[in-house]
């Protein structure tokens, strides 16, 4: 049988591509491993590579053909003995099977994602008046990051840009594409794979008065240098008698990430919300990343960005002005309702919002809070709705003990007992590590219908 | 301890290449063999969606296992990062269950639960299959720690890479491993390139085998690339660790051909010395050549061989495509006893 050398994908969410190149004609033989074509997306350029040895009986799609479909036949290859009559004629390619990548986004620290769009929130104006007619521009989760830390390394030369992978390689998920061009090997750092030792000379550097962003390829890693983080970054200034603090930021993806299993998925709200001289923030849109990640800079305490690998794709509007900034420590009531008070943050943000819409289909107004910052925690804003609503739904990714949902029940029931109509609810992540198998993942982790059984329950609905 | 007293430990000396027995030169082409195409249909598999997630692939580096596995004797653990379909066909675990594990099926080495980082077998000794770079190093000198407390004979064979070699908890565990004398030697898989950094942007010194001087940890570069090299510098580090003189270092001189995961299209080295380094030192090229000069194998014998290996991993692709997901009560199973 003749073997079809289909179009392969890059990630475990590219559908499509273009066939940019090939290195062979037809009549050529191949080995395994030899590189036979090149194709692209919009980020990223791979070989591929021949897996069988044989003939190249045939190529079935020009070099430079643009969105050539994921397992196409893109040539045919004959195997030793066979014979040209032996082809058949292409089959229409198999579409990916099931049980293959679930969520929408891969999970590859180098940028080759596409992720749907999703309805976001309108960018609140309770944040910062907006000068009438300010343009706002179309821009990307990962561009909004990029161009905050631009913005501020423009405007201050005590910033620099520290970690693994952020400088040549321009980010493992390209979120500091461009600036060591703009900035130069001064200001854009590649470390070695030291987490503790670079956080700490982070530290160091901002105990001194520089003011350091330290990325961290994922939180993951922040594991090993989270002494660093708490020890010393969090407790200087306190121990010092106010003498001396760390102005600086620790950045870089957390939570769930997609099919990359227990170590490298997992989110650390909790963690990081639990220790006095750190803030916290979890950003869910661009306009937001943008402004928390300018104000974190700016800030003469630690803060600690948690962004999220599955939403650097999403696009949202951010305000073109010269300092869009979002203050540290205020959530934003991203929709409004009557009848349940969803709380949530990052990506989970997207559960709440898309139960609120299937809710309202049932005549149910659900208020959506995004917490934006952990700490400090925007009680007063989640507290005013509950006496509005009188039901509360915490919505987070991550494990339920201990959580930032548990937090705000906690709070909510010690300040607004009185206007409860129901037990406060929680949806997270299942108490366990993250499993591979993409059936399990998925069970794993909170979706909208989760939110809307959560809003039915304590609206005994 | 002074530099002296060290060499009056008599550290084995590199040797020359020593040469191969027929049956050593026919066993190591296969197994090297099964690992490069095992590697190359999981390529395909996650290309068609049936992998996700991270895959790091051992195609170039696999005469470093092999080699050594060679020099092991039963009992003795290996540890290794998230680049381990390779060591686990090396330890004897089944291509089926590897192969059905990176697919996340329940017939995977651990339910599908784990992934292609993390996968273990009590039974072939092999301890993961670890995402966290340099977690394994530590790991690895606790395994060498049972042995020596239960005062077996074997020891841990604790891999690494050259990205790994900065990491701190390495330097930890260095100055115990050598404090204690614990049967372990310390493989460094020195691929140049940790990620897109390589090794001479990421270190103050590149060669690792002398990383562990300061705490009087013997080491010693080997051509990682040669099969023969590999083995015979186990069999004189293990003879040494067995024997109760503590850790050894050895720096496996090696390369990926591919990127470091699957996405990587690898931009920060040329082609050409890719393309040197598969021309000019293909571990399995090598023992072809060596086998057809000095006929302990006709091309015909190869050709058999090859489709044997084939088979094997073809069979493996089957089941992991069809084998069905773990039945979804696994997801709250085995935490906590
Ligand atoms: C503590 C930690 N930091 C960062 C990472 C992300 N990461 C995974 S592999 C890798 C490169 C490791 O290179 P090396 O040790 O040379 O091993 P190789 O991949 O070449 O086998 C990095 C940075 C990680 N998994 N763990
Ligand atoms: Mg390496």
């Amino acid at each position: 049988m003749p073997t079809h050398i289909l179009m392969p994908a890059l990630s475990p969410t590219m559908e499509e591509g273009k066939l940019a190149k090939w290195f062979i004609r037809e009549g050529d033989t191949v080995t395994s491993g030899s590189v036979i074509a090149e194709i692209e997306t919009d980020k990223a350029t791979m070989e591929v590579e021949a897996v069988d040895e044989g003939l190249i009986h045939q190529i079935l799609v020009l070099a430079g053909t643009e969105n050539v479909k994921v397992n196409t036949p893109i040539a045919v290859l004959l195997k030793d003995g066979e014979g040209a009559a032996a082809v058949t004629h292409p089959q229409p390619a198999p579409t990916r099977k099931a049980g293959a990548a679930l969520v929408s986004s891969p999970a590859q620290p180098v940028g080759t994602f596409e992720v749907a769009a999703v309805a976001l929130p309108p960018v609140a104006a309770a944040d910062m008046q907006l000068p009438a007619g300010t343009e706002m521009v179309q821009t990307t989760m990962r561009e909004a990051l990029r161009d905050a830390m631009a913005e501020e390394m423009r405007r201050d030369g005590d910033v620099f840009l520290m970690g693994e992978e952020v400088g040549q390689y321009q980010g493992a998920y390209k979120i500091s594409q461009g600036l060591l061009d703009e900035f130069g090997p001064k200001r854009v750092i590649d470390t070695p794979i030291t987490e503790q030792g670079f956080a700490g000379i982070g530290v160091g550097a901002a105990m001194s008065g520089l003011k350091p962003i330290v990325e961290f390829m994922t939180w993951n890693f922040a594991m090993q240098a989270i002494d660093q983080i708490i020890n010393s970054a969090a407790k200087t200034l306190y121990m010092s008698g106010g003498q001396m603090g760390s102005p600086i930021v620790f950045r870089g993806p957390n939570g769930a990430a997609a099919r990359v299993g227990a170590q490298h998925s997992q989110c650390f709200s909790a963690w990081y919300a639990h220790c006095p001289g750190l803030k916290v923030v979890a950003p869910a849109n661009p306009a937001d990343a943008k402004g928390l990640m300018k104000s974190a800079i700016r800030d003469p305490n630690p803060v600690l960005v948690l962004e999220n690998e599955l939403l650097y794709g999403i696009a949202g509007l951010v305000p073109k002005i010269d300092d869009w900034l979002v203050p540290i420590g205020k959530a934003k009531v991203v929709r409004e309702g009557r009848h349940v008070t969803l709380v949530s943050f990052s990506r989970a943000l997207l559960y709440a919002l898309e139960a609120a819409e299937r809710l309202a289909e049932d005549g149910i107004e659900a208020e959506v809070i995004d917490l934006r910052s952990l700490r400090p925690l925007d009680i007063e804003t989640v507290l005013a709705s509950v006496r509005k609503t009188n039901r509360i739904v915490t919505v987070e990714e991550a494990w339920p003990v201990c959580s930032v949902g548990s937090e705000i029940c906690a709070q909510v029931a010690i300040h607004a007992f009185d206007y409860l109509d129901a037990p406060p609810a929680k949806v997270t992540g299942v108490d366990v590590p993250m499993p591979y198998a993409a059936n399990l993942e998925k069970l794993a982790l909170p979706n909208a219908g989760h939110v809307v059984a959560a809003a039915k329950a304590v609206l005994y609905a | 301890m002074t530099a002296a007293d060290s060499l009056a430990r008599s550290i084995p000396a590199a040797g020359p290449v020593p040469v191969f027995t027929r049956e050593e030169e026919r066993s190591a082409y296969r197994e090297m063999l099964l690992i490069r195409r095992f590697e190359e249909k999981a390529g395909q598999l996650y290309g068609m969606g049936f992998i996700g997630g991270f895959c790091h692939l051992y195609i170039g580096q696999e005469a470093v296992v092999v080699g050594l596995q060679m020099a092991a004797i039963p009992g003795d653990q290996v540890i290794t990062t998230y680049r381990d379909h390779g060591h686990m066909l090396a330890c004897g675990m089944s291509a089926s269950g590897v192969m059905a594990e990176l697919t996340g099926r329940r017939g995977g080495l651990s339910k599908g639960k784990g992934g292609s980082m993390h996968m273990f077998s009590k039974e072939k000794h092999f301890y993961g299959g670890h995402g966290i770079v340099g977690a394994s190093v530590p790991l690895g000198a606790g395994l060498a720690f049972a042995n020596k407390y239960r005062g077996n004979n074997n020891l841990c064979w604790c891999y690494f890479g050259d990205g790994a070699a900065n990491q701190g908890q390495v330097y930890e565990t260095f100055n115990m491993a050598e404090l204690w004398k614990l049967p372990i030697v310390f493989v460094i898989e020195n691929n140049r390139y940790a990620m897109g950094t390589s090794i001479e942007r990421a270190s103050s010194t590149t060669n690792l085998s002398a990383r562990g001087s300061s705490f009087d940890i013997p080491g010693e570069q080997v051509d990682g690339m040669d099969v023969r090299a590999v083995k015979a510098a186990g069999d004189r580090v293990a003879k040494w660790a067995r024997e109760g003189n503590g850790p050894f270092i050895l720096e496996m001189l090696t390369y990926r051909y591919r990127g470091h995961s699957m996405s990587d299209p690898a931009k920060y080295r040329s082609k050409e010395e890719v393309q040197a380094m598969r021309e000019q030192h293909d571990p399995i090229e090598q023992v072809k050549a060596r086998m057809i000069n000095a006929n302990i194998a006709t091309e015909e014998e190869l050709k058999v061989m090859d489709k044997e290996v084939r088979e094997i991993v073809n069979r493996a692709a089957e089941f992991a495509q069809n084998d069905p997901e773990p039945d979804s009560s696994e997801l709250t199973t085995d935490i906590l006893l």
